[in-house]
């Protein structure tokens, strides 16, 4: 219903914006979040997003914990974050403004409701001073506009309380957004359509009106004189989606199972932020996928090993405290060598920890997090749309190499969005999975050659009945045996078969040149980060390369060639330096660390300047 | 029940015998122990089932018990302590047409695997479950477990266990099993037939075995298991039958109010139609769980089947929603699984 032409006031070209909404978890920031990013997307734009919310589904209302924020950070090139400063803060109460002024860049566009200063609220943000008139805003081109009540006057007449017409207030201030940023409304009110028209009419009318009237407040008032337009991005030809990382994780395990012609038993025990593939999967049954939320984390666990044994993908999905209870059942997978994927969603640990932030925590805990040596493969998604792709090769590689193998996302990359380019099903590999049913040439450990994997063979299979377990086993017959060399073959074999995968997966790429003065060295969620990082430094002429993994156990081939060909290796992960001590303790390289536990994602800022102090 | 069922074919296999349920593993308990008695009672059994070989699986945890699945020529899976009913659900859940066993003792399955047994009754997984109880931690020599008696002296409780022992069968029919039975592993004849009734069960089948652990826990049992008492001890249920018995059926039990008591019929004018009658399929489990709480001396110790109700197995309704859903939407096509949602085109 917009375009530029309809707009009555000028339109300012941006490259790209960076929005932060803020208000109290039940302000519904999160869903106006959402709303933006999908109508974002169908727009054109690239997209990158960042959900932060607490923990508490209800923090008490107007309190610092309370606060719930989302940040988008929309493009007309191609972006890699969420930004680091946003340009634009909404603050929906003196809480959130509290929590967010100061990340707000000097001279950014600040959009304060201020209805919700009261002196109560006041009081729990712990302001002595109304902020709106003391100057603490001056930095900024701040909008002061009272959201409530000019969200209650369009909603008037309708049969509604106060409290109810007062949760349409977010969709008032997505309104404006819309008009600020020259969205259209058209996929907010289908949204609204779908969701409400037949279950509540009139939370249905209710929204749609705040949704137009946030759009007309900032079309026809005075203290906004200029709007802003971000062109569609240059991507790549293609069908495009909007994609959060918990989505392509999902879609990206129904996949893989479908490609193994194998059914998936997906198991989980609830647990931030894990649950949100969970919620995914549970749609796609007709796919053959079965799933079983668990009494706890070992049954979990426990039932996907039991479904691997019975031929089909045992799939668990937790995060790093369930993965420390899973523990000794991924060890009797490495030991039976079943198939296995363990999804560790990583949060901010340790124990309990905080929930619903982010961190890299658990690398060392999947290397080595059991009883004996059990070596174990490890791979981690670099973006949202990535986890579709990787989730895809966990299973290859469990299958191929009857292993338990963990895919290591984190919370930033679950809950975070992207655009994804949409693929074509006929041009993805099929994967043939053979079970052995020849009686005369059968033995439990008889192992492949070439990737020393045992046969997977299947109850059902007449003449192949055999017993596998949790005691040390003979090698080839798979009977259990305490004969001392035998275990050490056997433990040597369980290790080199893993070992044995990187003849199997890509070679490492450097980004930038092959060889110079500084590598960046990356995993999983910090690739955005990294690689704008790096790109900029380079548009500075600086010699900076980056290196992004994706196969953490076992490591790329021609990874050590790679780190002797640089003066300096840096390492940011969000952690107090795993992966550093990974490739330490591999090959002798005295690689530099920058470690983040905050709980955040890196900033690209923080990476440009760790890596200038140490170009000197 | 479907033919697929469990694993049971119409078509005539092989007859197979005792032998061919064998492995060829050395059996490795201790000599004189029950557990021989009851894989003897198993693999007698197994030809009679109706079920291909291959289609049979037996799963266990950890202890002297859960060695079983090593000695029976069938697929097994030897786990990790208190585990098992997690693993057989997986297995069973995924694979509805195997039939699968779980072989598990008083620790494995009360103590470390206490919450899996729990949820496997209540979702009521299509799984026959044995508990050897032995009322001692065997494996690890000598340790009180969750059904050792209050005060009894042990390696770990010299001055006597401060931890009170819980009942299976109580604990089984509170977490809402549609099948509870005890049998004991030296009257083979009431095992046999025991299994088989289990067997039978379609839904989560609970067995308690008494079983002796002649090392450590030698005679825990011969209360009620040594000839010259086990009549009098020993209360056999018969489904419809008044609950009798005594080597003359001359004793019986009757309730009073909540309680039950034990009467000599012909003594107060008592006759059989004084006494409790059994029922095995009452809806509620009130009667199996007033059973359940019978135990030497005060009463004698029923064995045989409780409780037999049906309803629902959560592999059951796993593949019934997975049907719906195929109905509903087709068998996914990953095309429109990608393409599904607000999509736009660039180029």
């Amino acid at each position: 219903m917009t375009s530029q032409d309809t707009l009555d006031k000028p339109v300012e070209e941006l490259e790209s914006v960076v929005i932060r909404l803020a208000g109290d978890s039940g302000d519904g920031m999160q869903l106006t979040g959402g709303q933006f990013t999908r109508t974002t997307a169908l727009f054109g734009n690239d997209i990158s997003t960042l959900p932060d919310f607490p923990a508490e589904i209800r923090a008490p209302a107007g309190s610092l914990p309370g606060v719930s924020s989302f940040q988008l950070n929309f493009s007309s090139h191609d972006i890699f974050t969420p930004g680091d400063a946003p340009n634009v803060l909404v603050a929906m109460n003196p809480a959130a403004l509290k929590v967010h002024l100061d990340d707000l860049e000097d001279g950014g566009i600040l959009v304060v409701n201020t209805d919700a200063f009261s002196k109560t609220n006041l009081h729990k943000a712990g302001y002595t001073n109304n902020p709106l008139g003391d100057g603490t805003l001056s930095k900024y081109r701040a909008f002061k506009v009272p959201i409530t009540s000019l969200n209650a006057k369009a909603l008037d007449g309708l049969d509604m309380t106060q409290r109810q017409t007062d949760r349409s207030k977010n969709f008032w201030a997505l309104g404006l957004l819309y008009w600020l940023y020259n969205r259209p409304l058209e996929a907010s009110l289908r949204f609204l359509e779908e969701r409400f028209k037949e279950s509540n009419p009139t939370v249905y009318e209710a929204n749609k009106r705040a949704l137009r009237a946030g759009y007309n407040y900032g079309d026809t008032t005075e203290i906004f004189t200029t709007a802003y337009r971000v062109r569609k991005a240059h991507l790549p030809d293609g069908t495009y989606r909007n994609m959060t990382g918990a989505e392509a994780t999902a879609m990206g395990f129904v996949t893989g199972a479908r490609l193994h012609r194998k059914s998936i038993f997906y198991t989980a025990y609830p647990i931030t932020p894990a649950s949100e593939v969970l919620h995914e999967i549970v749609h796609y049954k007709h796919f053959g996928v079965k799933t079983f939320q668990a009494e706890d984390e070992i049954a979990a666990v426990s039932a996907a090993i039991g479904a691997s044994f019975g031929g089909n993908l045992g799939l668990t999905c937790t995060s790093g405290p369930g993965v420390a209870l899973k523990s000794e059942a991924i060890n009797l997978a490495h030991m039976v060598e079943l198939p296995l994927v363990i999804a560790d969603i990583q949060r901010a640990g340790p124990s309990t920890g905080m929930p619903t932030k982010t961190e890299q925590g658990d690398l060392l805990q999947c290397m080595f997090g059991r009883n004996s040596d059990s070596a174990c493969a490890i791979i981690a998604p670099a973006t949202p749309g990535d986890c579709f792709y990787m989730a895809i090769e966990t299973f290859r590689l469990a299958v191929k190499f009857m292993t338990p193998v963990f895919f290591l996302s984190d919370g930033y990359l679950g809950n975070g969005a992207e655009p994804w380019r949409v693929p074509s099903a006929s041009d993805l590999e099929r994967y043939g999975v053979v079970h052995p049913t020849d009686p005369d040439d059968f033995a439990a450990y008889r192992r492949d050659p070439e990737t020393l994997a045992r046969p997977w063979a299947v109850p059902g299979t007449p003449g192949l009945e055999h017993r596998i377990g949790g005691l040390e086993k003979a090698d080839i017959t798979g009977n259990v045996s305490y004969d001392p060399r035998n275990h050490e073959l056997m433990t040597k074999l369980r290790n080199e078969k893993i070992e044995r995968i990187a003849n199997d997966i890509p070679l490492q790429e450097v980004y930038g040149d092959p060889e110079g003065k500084l590598l960046v060295l990356s995993w999983g969620s910090t690739y955005g980060a990294v690689i704008s990082a790096v790109d900029k430094l380079r548009e500075q002429g600086e010699s900076v390369s980056h290196a992004h993994l994706r196969y953490l156990n076992p490591l790329p081939k021609n990874l050590e060639d790679i780190l002797q060909r640089f003066d300096t290796v840096l390492i940011p992960e969000l952690n107090l330096g795993q992966l550093r001590l990974l490739i330490r303790a591999r090959f002798l390289i005295d690689a530099v660390g920058f470690p983040k536990v905050q709980g955040l994602p890196f900033k690209v800022s923080e990476i440009i300047e760790k890596c200038e102090e140490l170009l000197g | 029940m479907s033919e697929a069922t469990n694993g049971k074919v119409n078509s005539a296999a092989a007859v197979l015998t005792r032998k061919d349920f064998t492995s060829d593993q050395e059996v490795r308990w201790c000599p004189g122990c029950g557990d021989y008695s009851i894989l003897a009672q198993t693999q007698k059994v197994m030809p009679d089932l109706g079920v291909p070989r291959e289609k049979i699986v037996f799963v266990s945890g950890i202890g002297c018990s859960s060695r079983f699945p090593y000695y029976m020529q069938t697929y097994g899976f030897h786990t990790i302590h208190g585990r098992a009913p997690a693993i057989a659900t997986g297995l069973k859940a995924s694979r509805p047409d195997l039939m699968v066993w779980v072989i598990t003792g008083d620790g494995d399955a009360l103590s470390i695997g206490g919450n899996h047994i729990l949820h496997v009754l209540r979702r009521n997984v299509d799984v026959k479950i044995v508990l050897f109880n032995n009322r001692i931690y065997g494996l690890t020599k000598g340790q009180y477990s969750p059904t050792s008696e209050l005060g009894k002296k042990v390696k770990s409780a010299p001055m006597g266990v401060p931890d009170a022992p819980l009942s299976p069968l109580s604990v089984a029919i509170g977490a809402e099993a549609t099948f509870v039975a005890r049998t004991v592993d030296t009257d083979t004849k009431h095992l046999v037939a025991t299994l088989e009734r289990a067997a039978a069960h379609k839904g989560t089948a609970f067995v308690e075995v008494y079983q002796n652990c002649n090392i450590y826990n030698d005679r825990a049992f011969a209360y009620m298991t040594e000839r010259s008492v086990r009549d009098d001890r020993t209360l056999y249920l018969q489904h419809g039958e008044p609950m009798r018995f005594g080597k003359e059926h001359q004793r019986g039990i009757r309730l009073r109010g909540l309680d039950p008591e034990v009467v000599t019929i012909g003594e107060d004018g008592i006759s059989e139609e004084d006494l409790l009658r059994h029922d095995e399929h009452r809806p509620e489990g009130t009667l199996a769980y007033l059973l359940s709480r019978l135990d030497y001396p005060e009463f004698p110790v029923p064995v045989g089947v409780l409780r037999d109700v049906q309803r629902p197995t959560y592999d059951g309704l796993l593949e019934e929603q997975e049907a719906q859903a195929q109905q509903r939407h087709g068998t996914g096509d990953l095309d429109a699984l990608f393409n599904q949602g607000d999509t736009w085109v660039v180029g």
